[in-house]
């Protein structure tokens, strides 16, 4: 059955309160990124229809709204999801040999997972970090100034994580 | 050193924090505004400095303020735009990341001033971590009395709440932001009726920039008049500049847009010069929507005069040989850049970010992409450089919302400055996939230092 955790449902209900009464609908992208990190990283349509019912507004208003953001993952991801920048100021910078590493060494295409569900490489449009390019977003932080050997240590740093967790 | 008054406590350790912030003399303004002025006086202090919004579009903050509606009875609410998304802007990460209660502080004044007792925060959901630093800072300053129920003993009561996006650069735009903040697609509204007539929940709204809130504070400090004899003509005050590309010290860096774009470039105070000893080959001022300029039009306006770091004189000359301040988003190309591939990849952003409502947006926005695309790969032909033209031609001013112009500049100013280089492409189809076209006769006069 799909239902929030106690603590999850406590900070809907926190969200839900910022808004006017009647307006709850205010809620549903913050509360789409929480069910997003309750179930798995990404969306699906039980899922959708669940905070359709929480919101009490009707499913399709969850999904027009899953749909139009990027963030929100529509089919299961990598445990690692790596969102490498591709736009102008990370291609001046060498974005375009950063994500031709990433897929060699992980041996996927931008929008592939590796066939062990570890990895998950995306290539998205510029995150305000143009600054400190190349870049990717890794979870809830940005990893920047990327090299080979970054990114090499940042692959190695997943796969121990991932067994620490086990 | 140039006149610093949002970053100027930004090397202090602990600034992040409350108390630290407080005694370095933070939260004065509130006490100043709320105790001393009334809102209407708060405004008219802002149309005195000549504030101009900080998100790009450069609207005068006091005027915009003061169309706000007020209905009997109806809650009017301030909306900070944080969903910072302009390719090559970083500043308002910047300025939440380490200077959160900058923000905070023009937000109570700000909200005090338009009368907003809720007040949102609506930050790209990309810069995750941030909500925690914002959130954090709300509740120290609501544990001292600045915030919540009336604060400082005025009656005034305001609440900040911070609200993430979810990857949508159309977000940015005022009425799509509204409806994001509302659980919607960001569709852009069709104007009138404007946000300050009927915006969030259809209640009198004013939606401003993160820099442009914060600004707020050294005006109410300094007074708008003192405000206003910082900068030059109708660039008051200082601009939070981000840059980044080929340069050696890329960074957000305050200005007061006295100095000169030469000076920003080369300068060891901001950019540092061309990385790697190379030249300079263009530049995008004001972020990836605004003319991207050569550089012999650069440092100089087409009637040779000096080009400075403001709004007049970076837009100096138009379209034609002009560029714009726009976000402060600040763009440097050297000479191993291609200008072609450069472009694609903006043609490629405002693809995936049109919100397919306008044709001429969610099409147009398409077919640039896949033209330059073409033309990069090595296999365009001359008729698609006419055809490209045409297309952001008919794109231009034909939406509801501007990011159809957005997308639509970048285009342009490439082919209307470096068509040769689009020609290059067509005409060497194997050697423009072996080697960049180089500087041809953009060069910039300075020699190399070496």
């Amino acid at each position: 059955m799909i239902q929030f955790s106690e603590e999850r449902l406590t900070k809907v209900k926190e969200i839900m309160n910022r808004y006017p009464e009647g307006k709850q609908k205010s809620a549903l992208l913050p509360v789409l990124h929480i069910a997003q990190e309750e179930f798995g990283n990404w969306l699906d349509t039980p899922v959708m229809d669940y905070v359709a019912e929480l919101l009490s507004i009707e499913p399709i208003e969850v999904y027009e709204v899953a749909t139009f953001y990027s963030m929100y993952n529509l089919k299961p991801v990598g445990k690692y999801l790596f969102e490498v920048c591709q736009t102008g100021p990370c291609m001046l910078r060498g974005s375009d040999d950063i994500i031709t590493y990433i897929g060699e060494k992980l041996g996927i295409k931008p929008g592939e997972t590796t066939t062990d569900g570890m990895f998950t490489l995306k290539t998205v449009e510029c995150l305000g970090a143009c600054g400190y390019a190349p870049m990717m977003q890794l979870g809830k932080f940005f990893r920047e100034h990327l090299t080979k050997e970054k990114v090499d240590a940042i692959i190695d740093e997943c796969r121990q994580n991932a067994v620490k967790n086990n | 050193m140039g006149i610093k008054l949002l970053l100027d406590k930004a090397h202090v350790e602990g600034i992040r924090y409350f108390d630290v912030y407080r005694r370095e003399g933070g939260y004065r303004s509130v006490e100043k505004a709320l105790k001393t002025m009334s809102p209407e006086a708060i405004v008219e202090e802002v149309k005195k400095s000549g504030l101009r919004g900080r998100g790009g579009a450069g609207f005068p903050t006091g005027m915009k303020w003061s169309f706000i509606a007020k209905p009997e009875g109806v809650p009017r609410h301030l909306v900070c735009n944080a969903d910072e998304s302009e390719p090559g802007t970083f500043k308002d990460r910047y300025l939440m990341e380490f200077l959160p209660h900058v923000l905070i502080e023009g937000l109570i004044i700000s909200s005090f001033a338009l009368g907003s007792n809720a007040t949102y925060i609506y930050i790209r959901g990309e810069y995750a971590w941030i909500p925690d630093i914002l959130e954090q800072a709300i509740a120290e300053a609501k544990a001292n009395g600045f915030l919540g129920k009336n604060i400082l003993g005025t009656g005034f009561d305001c609440e900040i709440y911070v609200q993430r996006g979810a990857g949508a650069y159309i977000c940015g735009e005022e009425t799509a932001l509204i409806e994001s903040l509302e659980g919607k697609r960001g569709n852009p509204r069709i104007k009138p009726p404007f946000p300050a007539i009927q915006g969030l929940w259809m209640r009198p709204t004013v939606v401003n920039n993160v820099e442009t809130l914060a600004a707020v504070v050294p005006i109410i400090n300094m007074g708008g008049e003192e405000y206003a004899k910082i900068g030059v003509g109708k660039s008051t005050g200082t601009k939070l500049i981000s840059a980044c590309g080929n340069i050696n010290k890329p960074g957000v860096y305050e200005i007061d847009m006295t100095i000169s774009v030469e000076e920003f470039i080369y300068s060891e105070e901001y950019c540092g010069g061309i990385a790697n000893g190379k030249r300079l080959k263009a530049c995008i001022p004001g972020g990836s929507s605004v003319p991207i300029l050569p550089a012999n039009l650069l440092f100089k306006t087409a009637k040779g005069e000096t080009r400075y770091m403001n709004y007049e004189s970076l837009s100096d000359g138009g379209f034609a040989t002009g560029s714009m301040m726009g976000s402060g988003g600040f763009i440097v190309l050297d000479e191993d850049q291609c200008v072609v591939k450069h472009t694609y990849t903006l043609a490629r952003f405002y693809r995936h970010e049109s919100c397919g409502q306008c044709s001429p947006c969610r099409e147009g926005t398409g077919w640039m992409e896949k033209i330059l695309k073409k033309i990069d790969s090595g296999k365009g032909e001359m008729k698609d450089i006419d055809l490209l033209w045409d297309i952001q031609r008919r794109i231009e001013g034909n939406t509801i919302c501007p990011l159809g112009d957005a997308a639509a500049w970048p285009v342009a100013a490439a082919i209307r400055h470096f068509r040769d280089e689009f020609e290059w492409h067509v005409l060497n189809p194997e050697e423009s996939q072996k080697r960049n076209y180089g500087l041809a006769h953009y060069a910039d006069a300075r020699e190399v230092v070496a």
